[in-house]
């Protein structure tokens, strides 16, 4: 648990992050919450050469809502999230997946944007995301850049956030209709051994460790969206996922989860 | 029976621990926050492989990083060892106990045995050091389970000959025992694994080793349960005299057994601070303790049981495998045996068998993990009384109150040759019935089943008795055990009459220095602040046999209360030549003698230890001060008994369980501080929940532990548990003069079979009668489909 020696930066603006990072290339890794991060540090499963420290800077923390669209600071803690009225009122969902991260000391550090850009399929709120149909907003050397959230997550804890890019701010639409959170594990403060996040009734339906990337349930969705019952549409749930193997599941107990929890959280959410 | 010695109104009283406001503020210190000046770090390169011929060691590039100091393999570090590492069980004459050395020779015999340590001179340097070490493995197949292991196909051990360590018989009766089943009525025979655990104490281990060159002397430092025991087998591992070792344990985060040993890392710092002049220290991680501390549990038993037409038990026989590990570690050999007695649970049985193989295999040696042995017992003899009711066709309830134990038999003769001391064992289950609301939960499994519904509630009883209070000396000898079982203790009243106790019983998160406080207090009428307990450093408590078995209070408090009656019984004398009465005229109470009859002739506690200081006028014969030593060496085992419900929801769709309601009633005799006694029921009654519901030590094929680290390792946090329902019965024993049992086991041995039992009688209307542990809900959905037919 001794990590291996890195070099450190705090950057006091954005530009600063972006430039260290630019300067430093593959080998820099951003520091936010350090919730993911350190502990693949310790355990020398990242050896990263430089850490750029972005925890101080100011203006990408907060939760501001204009109109139809709930901005999120990407350095907003999970903490913040979960006890937002705002965001309770304008997006549940997400206020109530950041509830269920980790645990208490998890929620105080973590960010939303460091859970985003980890992009580790056994997250919680890279489900929630997707399910509503959030953007992610990156700034690099050229300027800012918006990416869908179902174009975010490339592969097993890879993103389409370039190595000199920086996330700085999440929006999801307002979003008050039917929704639900099936988080399925042994110990409160594990990762999902699996999750299905739906919100607007099942208009959005995305699932956590069923796969390489926190994805979509595209099937599902269409299903809902074609008039199926909660039962028939979960039923199509792990229809194209390869989900994992661990010591908790295996991929066929796996995908046995995912449609009971599907089919759960849509008659939840009023599917 | 409610007899107490105790009549000073401070025993018996819930009274918040007084070691906590340290622990909880970072004023007591734990080995890593020890400051040592100069210190070396020690980091150990550990195998990869669970068995692989070591043919090659380069630390060419260790060498080279900036702060590494040295490094040293098994053959550079040979000639440090007088002997191997230390078994001090050797249950058989002819036992096979391989040589275990603390850095292996030529091959490593697990995924975690040490091959080479890195001496630098700050720990993240000698962290870069182990990865500048380069080792040439040949591996070589790997026994990973305990039925491959019994079959030879691969000999870990080649001087052994065999991976069987050794059989161990108890069959008094081999004739009755075939008798017994050939006439039974019922005929029940169950097989139960259970799974290693890997005990988890909070603080992992830590070890620091302060040479002082020039006089020889030797001050270890460590994260232990024994530093007695610890100080005498590193002298005979090192060769070093004796009375130049002094053993500290600084405050100990949490044992649970896996600190009950004398570990490699404890003497390679010790030779290597002797080697290089400086202490040399070392701090074990969490990952790294998975492999490196030992693990418990890990055995496959078969109980059968044979029964009349009434479900009246006529006969118990039990055999069991037992994974030793790669090596036999201090006491393993004699974990099945601390269970050997007990496989008739509290049932009045006849007739009795017992037999146990024990076994080595290529992963993590085993050794004591909280009730070593009886957990293990009681939970075959629990499951198993569970399926006989079934074949008898009556309620859990009634087929145990048909088998208790009746009380008026007490002592009771066990037909293993124990004397179980004291028992009142239906009050135990009539109660733990009401705390669960026993008839409404059985009404509402009923009512659910008959509507359908998918979640199904299921209720699981588990009675039991143990032993412990570790041990009777001779007992020990019958058992072939290196050591005795006795404890020390002495009392000194001070000048001002402050209290010094001085004890062999090392703490590691007890509250001893509360209870024994109390204790003192109670006896002598002082303030329990007044009580000052000394422990846990050879050189101030130079007697003891430390702490495990829950033989801490039955065993070193009653030193102490003997020691304190010792005292009284001197102050007696000299407060008699001061009032000028005869000593048998005197009463003690309250902190005063007075002379009976004239109650305005007294004097206080304080006045005769003043006097018994100064010494100017004390009677013929008395020596100044008031102080007394006492070593106290038990006639017999205490035996804490009670009965444990748990009440189960299993999700049929996902196969999860939740724990819905959990009461226990436990009787430990006389209780000195009923919280202390509350808060080891809680902690463990949930460490033998989590074998039933989460946590599993389990290796893939090769010998490489799946759950390494805490996130894959499943211990249950607060979030998980719920409130407990907790009442008690008062059985004093006659084995001390408290009347006092221990408790700090009772609930990790009681609790695991009622979950498990609560689980099986949910899904038995599926035909369910087993579940493996622990009941993850993958292995209890896949029970679901195997017995419904249904698929995922």
């Amino acid at each position: 648990m001794i990590p291996a020696a890195v070099d450190y930066v705090r950057a006091d603006s954005a530009e600063a992050a972006i430039a260290a990072l630019a300067e430093a290339g593959d080998e820099a890794k951003l520091l936010a919450g350090g919730q993911s991060l350190v502990p693949l540090m310790r355990l020398r499963l990242a050896t990263p050469s430089v850490l750029v420290d972005i925890g101080r800077l100011d203006g990408l923390s907060g939760i501001s809502i204009e109109g139809d669209t709930v901005g999120i600071g990407a350095l907003t803690t999970h903490s913040t999230l979960e006890h937002s009225a705002d965001l309770a009122a304008a997006c549940p969902l997400l206020a109530h997946v950041a509830g269920q991260v980790g645990d208490p000391a998890v929620r105080h550090r973590g960010t939303l944007g460091g859970s985003l850009a980890h992009a580790d399929p056994a997250s919680d709120l890279p489900a929630a995301v997707l399910a509503l149909g959030g953007t992610l907003v990156v700034a690099g050397p050229g300027g800012s850049r918006e990416i869908a959230a179902t174009d975010f997550f490339t592969g097993f804890l890879e993103s389409a956030l370039g190595a000199d890019e920086l996330l700085t701010e999440v929006r999801v639409p307002v979003s008050t209709g039917g929704w639900c959170y099936q988080k399925f594990n042994r110990r409160a403060q594990d990762w999902a051994i699996v999750g299905v996040a739906v919100a607007e009734g099942g208009a959005g339906v995305a699932l956590v460790n069923m796969g390489s990337t926190p994805m979509r349930a595209a099937g599902v969705e269409a299903a809902v969206a074609g008039g199926a019952s909660a039962v028939d549409a979960a039923a199509v749930a792990a229809d194209g996922t390869e989900p994992p193997t661990d010591n908790n599941a295996d991929g066929d107990y796996r995908a046995h989860l995912s449609r009971v929890l599907t089919e759960r959280a849509l008659t939840a959410a009023g599917a | 029976m409610t007899e107490t010695p105790f009549t000073g109104g401070i025993v018996g009283e819930s009274r918040p621990r007084r070691e906590d406001p340290a622990l909880l503020t970072g004023e007591a210190k734990f080995i890593d926050d020890l400051q040592i000046p100069g210190a070396l770090w020690l980091a150990c390169v550990r195998s990869p492989h669970a068995h692989a011929r070591i043919t090659a060691i380069d630390a060419s590039a260790a060498l080279g990083i900036d702060g590494v100091v040295a490094v040293y393999c098994g053959d550079d570090l040979a000639d440090a060892w007088e002997a191997p590492l230390p078994c001090a069980w050797p249950v058989t004459d002819d036992m096979k106990n391989p040589a275990h050395y603390p850095v292996a020779q030529g091959k490593a015999n697990y995924a975690g045995d040490i091959v080479a340590v890195v001496v630098a001179e700050s720990r993240y340097a000698a962290a870069d050091g182990l990865e500048g070490v380069v080792v040439d493995y040949e591996p070589l197949d790997a026994v990973v389970t305990i039925e491959d292991a019994e079959s030879d196909r691969v000999v870990i051990h080649e001087d052994c000959g065999t991976n069987v360590s050794y059989e161990w018989p108890l069959v008094p009766d081999p004739d009755a025992v075939e008798a017994a089943f050939a006439d039974a009525a019922h005929h029940v025979t169950e097989t139960f694994v259970h799974q290693r655990l890997i005990p988890t104490a909070m603080e992992p281990r830590g070890v620091a080793a302060v040479p002082a060159p020039h006089n020889g002397n030797m001050t270890l430092y460590s994260s232990t349960q024994i530093p007695h025991i610890l100080k005498v087998m590193a002298a005979i591992t090192l060769g070093l005299p004796e009375q130049k070792i002094r053993v500290i344990a600084p405050s100990v985060g949490g044992g649970f057994g896996c600190k009950l040993n004398v570990y490699a890392e404890e003497v390679i710092c010790m030779a290597l601070a002797q080697r290089h002049g400086v202490p040399v220290r070392w701090t074990e991680g969490r990952t790294e303790a998975s492999g490196s501390t030992i693990q418990g549990r890990a055995q496959r038993q078969t109980i059968e049981l044979a029964a009349d037409a009434d479900g009246k038990l006529t006969a118990v026989r039990a055999t069991l495998l037992a994974d030793m590990g790669a090596y036999l570690q201090l006491v393993a050999p004699g974990v099945p045996l601390l269970g050997a007695f007990l496989y008739h649970g509290l049932y009045d049985v006849p007739v009795y068998s017992f037999t146990c193989k024990s076994v080595f295999t290529n992963l993590t040696p085993t050794d004591a993990y909280r009730g070593a042995g009886r957990p293990e017992a009681t939970y075959a003899i629990e499951r198993a009384m569970d399926a006989l009711a079934v074949a008898v066709g009556v309620g859990p309830d009634e087929i145990r109150s048909r088998n208790f134990i009746p009380t008026e038999k007490f002592p009771y003769d066990s037909p293993a040759g124990l004397v179980f001391d004291s028992g009142n064992y239906q009050p135990t289950l009539d109660r733990a019935k009401e705390l669960v609301d026993w008839d409404g939960r059985r009404a509402e499994q009923v009512d659910r089943r008959a509507a359908g519904s998918t979640t199904h509630l299921g209720i699981g009883i588990s009675s039991y008795v143990e032993m412990c209070g570790l041990a009777p000396s001779r007992t020990l000898a019958a058992l072939n055990y290196g050591a005795g079982g006795w404890e020390s203790a002495t009392v000194r009243i001070l000048p001002t009459c402050k209290v010094q106790v001085v004890t062999g019983v090392t703490p590691h998160g007890q509250g001893h220095e509360t209870c024994w406080s109390m204790i003192v207090a109670d006896q002598l009428g002082i303030d329990p602040d007044d009580v000052e307990v000394l422990h846990s450093d050879t050189a101030i408590s130079p007697l003891g046999m430390d702490t495990y078995g829950s033989r801490s209070l039955a065993v070193g408090g009653t030193a102490i209360w003997m020691a304190t009656e010792q005292v009284i019984e001197k102050a007696r004398a000299i407060a008699a030549h001061m009032l000028e009465a005869n000593a048998d005229d005197l009463e003690f109470a309250g902190g005063n003698f007075t002379v009976k009859g004239s109650p305005d002739k007294e004097v206080p506690l304080a006045g005769v230890a003043f006097g018994a200081f100064t010494a100017h006028d004390l009677p013929e014969g008395i020596q100044p001060n008031l102080q007394a030593q006492v070593t106290f060496d038990p006639s017999n085992f205490v035996f804490p008994f009670g009965t444990h419900i748990a009440v189960v929801e299993v999700d049929e769709a996902t196969g999860a369980v939740e724990l819905l309601d959990y009461a226990a009633v436990d009787d430990c005799g006389n209780q000195i501080n009923p919280l202390i006694v509350e808060g080891q029921l809680h902690g463990g009654i949930v460490q033998g929940v989590a074998q039933a519901l989460w946590e599993d030590a389990s290796y893939d094929a090769d010998g490489q532990c799946r759950a390494a680290n805490l996130a894959d390792y499943l211990v249950p946090s607060a979030a998980e548990c719920i409130d407990m329902k907790l009442d008690y019965t008062v059985t004093p024993s006659p084995s001390n003069p408290m009347g006092v049992k221990g408790i700090g086991e009772a609930g990790t041995i009681a609790s695991t079979p009622a979950v498990m039992n609560a689980v099986v009688d949910a899904l038995r209307p599926m035909g369910i009668t087993d579940i493996t542990m622990p009941a993850s809900p993958m292995t209890v959905r896949r029970a679901i489909e195997v017995a419904t037919g249904g698929a995922s």
